[in-house]
C-alpha cells in the first residue's frame, strides 16, 4: 500500500513537474524574454538627439517622451517575469544603424522616433503607436506665408537622410508647385539656414521644428504654418521574429493608456520645460496622436497616407 | 544576405518600378518620373563637375603659389611675394575641410553679401579647391627645390630674366618630377569632394544618405556610390599616369624606372 502510494506520488510528481516544462516553455519560447529573465537586463535603443522622444540629458543618460514609456514597459514585463531588479543598459543608435542593431539582437527594443513603415515592417516589428508626427512648414514670423502654396519658387530647407524629402518631391510633383530645395546635414544646420535667411521655409516633423524654435535665439521670430503634409506613426521598434516579446509589450502600453497616463506624459515632454535646458517645445496634442491611443494600433505610415 | 539591386530601377516618387531604367541613363528615353538609377547618375556629374571645377583652381593657385615660395631673396617685392605664399599655404592647410566649407558657406557671406547670390556648389569648389592648392603649393616648392641650384644660375647666364627662368628652365623640369604626388592630390580632391553634401550639393554623398533612407536599401545604395567614387578616382590616375607618360623625356630629371629608356 505504502509502496503504491509512494509510486502514485511519484506518478503526480512527474505530472507537476512535466506540466511545469510545459508551461515554462511555453513562456520561454520568446528569445527576448528569456534573456532579459535569465541575465537580469536588457538594452534600450535610444537616441542621442531626437529632443523631445529619445535624447541624451548628458553623462550617458537618456529621457525622453519614448524613453519613459519604455521604461514603463520594461517595468511592466519585470513583474511578469517575476524579477525583483532589471537593469536597463542603453545603447545609443542612429538612424543608419538602429535596424540592423534590433536585427542582430544587440538592441531589445528601440525607443526613438523610427517611423513604422512597409519597407522596415519586412526588417523588424513595431509596437502600437503612441505617438503620430505631422510633417508641417516652419517660417519666419514675419514672412507672410501661410501655406504651401506660398513656397513656389521660393527656398525650402530640409534635411537630408529624412522623408520629408521625398514629401516634397511628391508634393512638387502632385501640385506643380515648384520649390528650390536646399539640405542641411543636420536638423541644426536646417535650422540655421532658415534662420540666417539662405531659406524662407523649412519643412520637417512637427516636434522637431518645435524643438528647433525652442531652442532659437528669438523663438518668437518663428512660426509653424499651414496645412499637415504628411502623417507618420512613430512606434517602439522590436525583433521581428518575437511575437511573444511584442505582445507583452503591446499589453504594457495597453496598460499604460488605460491608466490614463498618456496625456500626463504628453504634459510632462512636449509642453512643460525639460531637461537639460530647461526649454519648452511647445508642441500641443494632436488629433491624430489622440486617436492612436484610443484606438491602439501597430499600421504602418501607407496606411495613413490612403486616408 | 540579401539583395535586391531592381531598387535603382524603382521610381523616386512613389517607389514603383519606372519604364526605361537602363536605357533612360542613355538618353534613349524617359521616365515619366525619375528613378533612383537616373538620380544617381545627375549625382556622380554633379561629383564630377565639384571635383572638376576645384581641380582647376587648385591646380592653377597652387602652381603659382608654390612658384612663389622659391623666389630667392632679392629685395623687398620678392620678399612680400614669399611671405604671402606661405601665409596662403599655412592658412588653407591648417583648417579641416568640412570647417572651410561652412565658412564660405555661412560665415563670409554674410560680410560680403555678393557672394550669397553664389550657388553653393561654385562656394564649395572654391574652398576645396583652395584647400587643395596649399597641398599641391608644397608639393610644387618641393619639386622646384629638388633642381640643383646650378640650373636657376646656368638660366641666368644665358641671360634670362627672372620669369623666363622659370618658364623655360626650372618649371618644366620641376611640374614634371611632381607628376606622381599630383596624381594622388588630384584624386583626392574626388573623394573630398563628398564634403559637398553638407552644403545642400546633391551630388553621391548626399544621394547615398537620402536613398537609403527612402528606400530602406543602405546596402546596394552604398556599394554603387563606393563603385562610382572608386571608379571615377581610377579614372582621374589613369588620365594623370598617361599625361606622366605623354610628357616624360628620356635622359630628363626624374630617372624613369621603364628599362626601355635606360642609357
Amino acid at each position: 500500500m505504502k509502496a503504491l502510494l509512494f509510486i502514485i506520488y511519484g506518478i503526480k510528481s512527474a505530472l507537476v513537474a512535466s506540466l511545469l516544462v510545459f508551461t515554462h516553455s511555453a513562456i520561454a519560447s520568446s528569445a527576448t524574454l528569456d534573456k532579459i529573465k535569465s541575465t537580469g537586463a536588457v538594452t534600450m535603443g535610444v537616441r542621442e538627439s531626437s529632443i523631445p522622444m529619445s535624447y541624451t540629458t548628458g553623462d550617458s543618460r537618456f529621457d525622453g517622451f519614448h524613453v519613459e514609456v519604455c521604461r514603463m514597459i520594461l517595468n511592466d514585463i519585470k513583474d511578469k517575469l517575476g524579477l525583483s531588479t532589471l537593469r536597463i543598459n542603453y545603447q545609443p543608435v542612429t538612424a543608419q544603424n538602429r535596424i540592423p542593431l534590433v536585427q542582430n539582437g544587440t538592441v531589445d527594443i528601440e525607443c526613438g522616433t523610427t517611423t513604422n513603415n512597409t519597407a522596415r515592417q519586412r526588417d523588424v516589428s513595431f509596437a502600437n503607436t503612441l505617438y503620430v508626427e505631422e510633417v508641417r512648414i516652419a517660417v519666419k514670423a514675419n514672412s507672410g506665408i501661410n501655406s504651401i502654396s506660398q513656397l513656389a519658387g521660393k527656398k525650402v530647407a530640409t534635411t537630408t537622410g529624412t522623408t520629408s524629402v521625398q514629401i516634397l518631391r511628391r508634393h512638387e510633383k502632385a501640385t506643380g508647385v515648384n520649390f528650390d530645395e536646399v539640405f542641411g546635414k543636420d536638423h541644426a544646420d536646417s535650422f540655421l539656414l532658415l534662420e540666417s535667411g539662405r531659406a524662407d521655409a523649412f519643412v520637417m516633423d512637427g516636434s522637431i521644428l518645435a524643438g528647433n524654435i525652442a531652442n532659437s535665439r528669438n523663438p518668437k521670430d518663428f512660426k509653424i504654418v499651414g496645412e499637415v503634409l504628411s502623417t507618420e506613426p512613430i512606434a517602439i521598434m522590436v525583433r521581428k521574429d518575437d511575437p511573444q516579446f511584442k505582445a507583452a509589450v503591446n499589453a504594457a502600453i495597453a496598460k499604460i493608456v488605460a491608466n490614463g497616463n498618456m496625456p500626463k506624459l504628453w504634459d510632462k515632454w512636449f509642453l512643460k520645460p525639460i531637461p537639460p535646458k530647461n526649454s519648452v517645445v511647445g508642441l500641443e496634442l494632436s488629433a491624430a496622436t489622440k486617436n492612436a491611443w484610443a484606438n491602439l494600433n501597430d499600421r504602418p505610415a501607407e496606411d495613413y497616407q490612403k486616408k | 544576405m540579401n539583395m535586391d539591386f531592381g531598387v535603382f530601377c524603382k521610381s523616386t516618387l512613389d517607389g514603383e518600378p519606372v519604364q526605361h531604367c537602363i536605357s533612360s541613363i542613355f538618353g534613349i528615353a524617359q521616365n515619366a518620373d525619375p528613378s533612383y538609377l537616373d538620380w544617381l547618375m545627375q549625382a556622380w556629374l554633379w561629383t564630377i563637375a565639384v571635383a572638376g571645377l576645384s581641380l582647376v583652381i587648385a591646380l592653377v593657385i597652387g602652381a603659382v603659389m608654390g612658384t612663389l615660395r622659391t623666389l630667392p631673396n632679392s629685395g623687398l617685392g620678392s620678399r612680400l611675394l614669399v611671405r604671402g605664399a606661405t601665409a596662403w599655404v599655412e592658412l588653407f592647410r591648417n583648417i579641416p575641410i568640412l570647417v572651410q566649407v561652412f565658412v564660405w558657406y555661412h560665415v563670409i557671406p554674410s560680410f560680403v553679401v555678393p557672394l550669397k547670390e553664389l550657388p553653393s556648389y561654385l562656394l564649395v569648389s572654391i574652398a576645396l579647391g583652395f584647400f587643395t592648392s596649399a597641398r599641391i603649393a608644397e608639393q610644387v616648392r618641393a619639386g622646384i627645390q629638388s633642381l640643383p641650384s646650378g640650373q636657376m644660375a646656368a638660366a641666368t647666364a644665358l641671360g634670362m630674366n627672372r620669369v623666363q627662368s622659370y618658364r623655360y628652365v626650372i618649371l618644366p623640369m620641376a611640374l614634371r618630377i611632381v607628376i606622381p604626388p599630383l596624381t594622388s592630390e588630384s584624386m583626392n580632391v574626388v573623394k573630398n569632394s563628398s564634403v559637398a553634401f553638407a552644403v545642400s550639393v546633391p551630388e553621391l554623398t548626399l544621394f547615398a544618405m537620402q536613398a537609403q533612407e527612402e528606400t530602406s536599401r543602405g546596402i546596394e545604395i552604398y556599394l554603387a556610390v563606393t563603385l562610382l567614387y572608386a571608379l571615377s578616382a581610377f579614372a582621374v590616375n589613369r588620365l594623370m599616369t598617361w599625361i606622366e607618360r605623354r610628357t616624360r623625356i628620356p635622359g630628363f630629371v626624374g630617372t624613369s624606372t621603364d628599362p626601355s629608356l635606360a642609357h
